[in-house]
């Protein structure tokens, strides 16, 4: 088991034959991922590693039976895309584009609930299920099959903290990259209780960074009766207020959303959260 | 990017709203002619992208050109949390019978915009009891209708002609801040002279990741000349206070970096994200950006997943034997090819490790 995606996930990349997508089609494939199509409109016909292309979503689903899709789209038409995608009836959405406009954000979320889409991002390294499927960018090699899922916020940082648990000896059940902006498909509320039902997974690493409210949420919910157990990171204890710390969720406004106002929240609902990123393996260890 | 306060007056002006009658000046002679123009007592506002001007003593009245030259250059000489003034406003006072506070904005915890209003205006929002505010978020189906309008109105206690003045205000507001791409529209106060609604103050901030399709709004610089360099290069910077400067591949990864030189008692001097797939050029003009702000150690922090770890260490080698460092670097390198990367910096006398917290331990030593 694992959550969102497995090894029956049929996914197309949005903008196939960009440089991203044309790359990480290619590591898509090498991670088992069924890569059954793309598109890139005014392209229909041609192939990428062998993939079929396609002008369209909409043909592209019916070609394939394709249930999710990867967009590679640039932020000026990643709208555009996600809409067409969820009209074309995609199920799962992986938005891979930065920099896209938060009210674009919005309304692609908006339509995504009223359709019953679950998207990753925008703004995400993506999602994996280890040894199943990978949609999405970071490298293969982080990824062993396992009994700790993880969900974050920010993209190396989960690669560094994948790496430790994977240098223990802990391999992940399902990772998933909620994205750096602030309107995001998923929250880690919602993960948290995929992973919750999910008997594959153990233990639960939640990578979190200053601004917004998400840890906060996800600390109600783990008090009010998460079984499993939830180990924390959180990044950004040094940094200043009213600064934007790369991400545009990532910042301390009006005096919300601090380090310390996590952790507390995280702790007080049982979370061992962890000082430094090379700290997350031994807790989980101690809670397996 | 924030909007200074006669922009986002001109802003909601073009929508409708009313503002103030006023003028922008830049000396104490223009402020005289902009109280002329106006024809009545005024208010001298300070144009920085800071709040709290008035708790700084910042705001002044002025009812004679004496008064408003005299105003002007105190203003024109003051600092507002570093930020000197080089505009003044300079605007009728109008009456006021009642303050209100109302704003747009978006709520990343419910993915919408967020409509807040309150009777309680003319005070910061976060010192207003939660009782006395109003909340409702907009879906981006169905925007902001009149209705809404009435019912925050009729939540804020309004009845009659304010009621409907309020409703109108709101729609127009909405109109704005979707049209402008904004992600803050607040007026506070937003003031009820006993027959209209205007907006005495406008903050107003512009999504950076729309500006691309806003054309007709104007550019305000609020960064650092080292931010404005970085971002030009497209690199996320932020200036900080200590002296050990900072390179990572990633945000997250760049926060937890800075977590862990501050945990072991060091002090960065920015944050930097220099993204995915790091090249030669890249990593040099980087390098170049951090020793401009004269560090005592350099730490570069390197996750390899696109960027490869031997390319990095190549422009790192490339770099120190064509420019003159004269201040220590200090290199973790992990994932994609970091043998080479690692064999590549050792080969070139540069301390290179593995594990991010002994790196780390070895930048705060260097720069006691």
């Amino acid at each position: 088991m694992a959550i969102i995606i497995d090894e029956n996930t049929r996914v197309i990349v949005q903008n196939i034959t960009g440089r991203q997508g044309a790359f990480h089609t290619r590591q898509m494939l090498a991670f088992g991922t069924k890569v059954v199509g793309g598109t890139a409109p005014g392209k229909g016909g041609q192939t990428v590693d062998d993939v079929p292309v396609y002008d369209t979503v909409d043909q592209a689903v019916r070609a394939t039976g394709a249930d999710a899709s990867v967009i590679f789209i640039p932020a000026a038409g990643a709208k555009d895309g996600a809409f067409e995608a969820m009209d074309a009836g995609i199920k799962i959405l992986v938005i891979i584009t930065e920099h896209i406009p938060v009210s674009d954000e919005i309304d692609l979320v908006a339509y995504a609930r009223q359709k019953g889409v679950t998207v990753i991002g925008p703004n995400t390294f993506g999602i994996v299920s280890s040894g199943k499927c990978k949609i999405g960018i970071p490298s293969n090699h982080f990824f062993v099959p396992g009994p700790v899922g993880v969900v974050a916020r920010s993209g190396t940082l989960t690669y560094e903290i994948a790496g430790n648990l994977m240098t223990s000896g802990l391999g992940q059940s399902t990772v998933v990259g909620l994205g750096g902006d602030r309107a995001v498909g998923l929250s880690f509320v919602e993960v948290l209780a995929m992973f919750e039902a999910d008997p594959a997974t153990k233990a639960v690493v939640l990578i979190g960074e200053i601004g917004g409210n998400a840890e906060e949420e996800a600390a109600r919910y783990i008090a009010a009766g998460m079984s499993k157990p939830v180990v924390g990171y959180i990044a950004g204890k040094s940094a200043p207020p009213g600064k934007r710390m790369g991400h545009a969720g990532a910042i301390i406004e009006r005096g919300k959303g601090t380090f310390a106002g996590k952790v507390e929240a995280l702790q007080k609902a049982g979370v061992q959260v962890a000082s430094l990123p090379n700290e997350v393996p031994g807790l989980v260890r101690n809670v397996l | 990017m924030k909007l200074f306060e006669y922009m986002g007056k001109d802003l909601f002006r073009a929508y409708g709203i009313k503002v103030p009658e006023g003028q922008v000046a830049g000396n104490p002679q223009e402020a005289v002619t902009a109280w002329q123009a106006v024809g009545r007592p005024v208010v001298i506002k300070p144009q920085v992208l800071t709040g709290k001007r008035g708790k700084a003593g910042g705001i002044r009245f002025a009812g004679s050109s004496l008064e408003v030259a005299d105003a002007a250059t105190a203003i024109l000489a003051m600092e507002f949390g570093g930020q000197k003034v080089d505009k003044l406003l300079v605007e009728e006072k109008i009456t006021i019978v009642k303050e209100y506070y109302l704003a747009l904005t978006v709520d990343g915890a419910a993915k919408r915009a967020v409509l807040i209003a309150s009777a309680s205006g003319g005070m910061d929002i976060e010192e207003v009891a939660e009782e006395d505010i109003v909340t409702r978020h907009i879906d981006p189906a169905v925007g902001v209708m009149p209705y809404l309008g009435r019912e925050v109105a009729g939540r804020l206690g309004l009845t009659g002609e304010p009621l409907k003045q309020f409703a109108g205000l709101v729609v127009k507001l909405y109109r704005a801040y979707q049209a402008k791409d904004a992600e803050l529209c607040e007026i506070n106060p937003l003031v009820w002279t006993g027959e209209e609604f205007i907006a005495a103050d406008a903050k107003v901030t512009i999504d950076d990741d729309a500006l691309f399709r806003q054309p007709d709004i104007p550019r305000v610089e609020e960064k650092t000349a080292v931010e404005k360099t970085a971002a030009d290069l497209g690199l996320a910077f932020v200036q900080l206070d200590g002296n050990i400067a900072v390179m990572a591949n990633g945000a997250g990864i760049t926060m937890a970096t800075l977590d862990t030189l501050s945990h072991l008692g060091g002090a960065p001097a920015n944050f930097l994200d220099a993204g995915g797939g790091t090249g030669t050029e890249g990593t040099a003009k980087a390098l170049d950006l951090l020793l401009s702000i004269k560090p005592r150690v350099i730490f570069i922090n390197i996750f390899g997943g696109i960027t490869r770890c031997d390319d990095v260490a190549r422009a790192v080698v490339q770099f120190t034997s064509t420019r003159e460092v004269n201040v220590p670097l200090v290199i973790r390198m992990v994932g994609t090819n970091e043998e080479e990367g690692l064999r590549i910096l050792q080969e070139a006398g540069i301390s290179a490790h593995r594990v991010m917290a002994e790196a780390a331990a070895e930048a705060v030593a260097l720069a006691r």
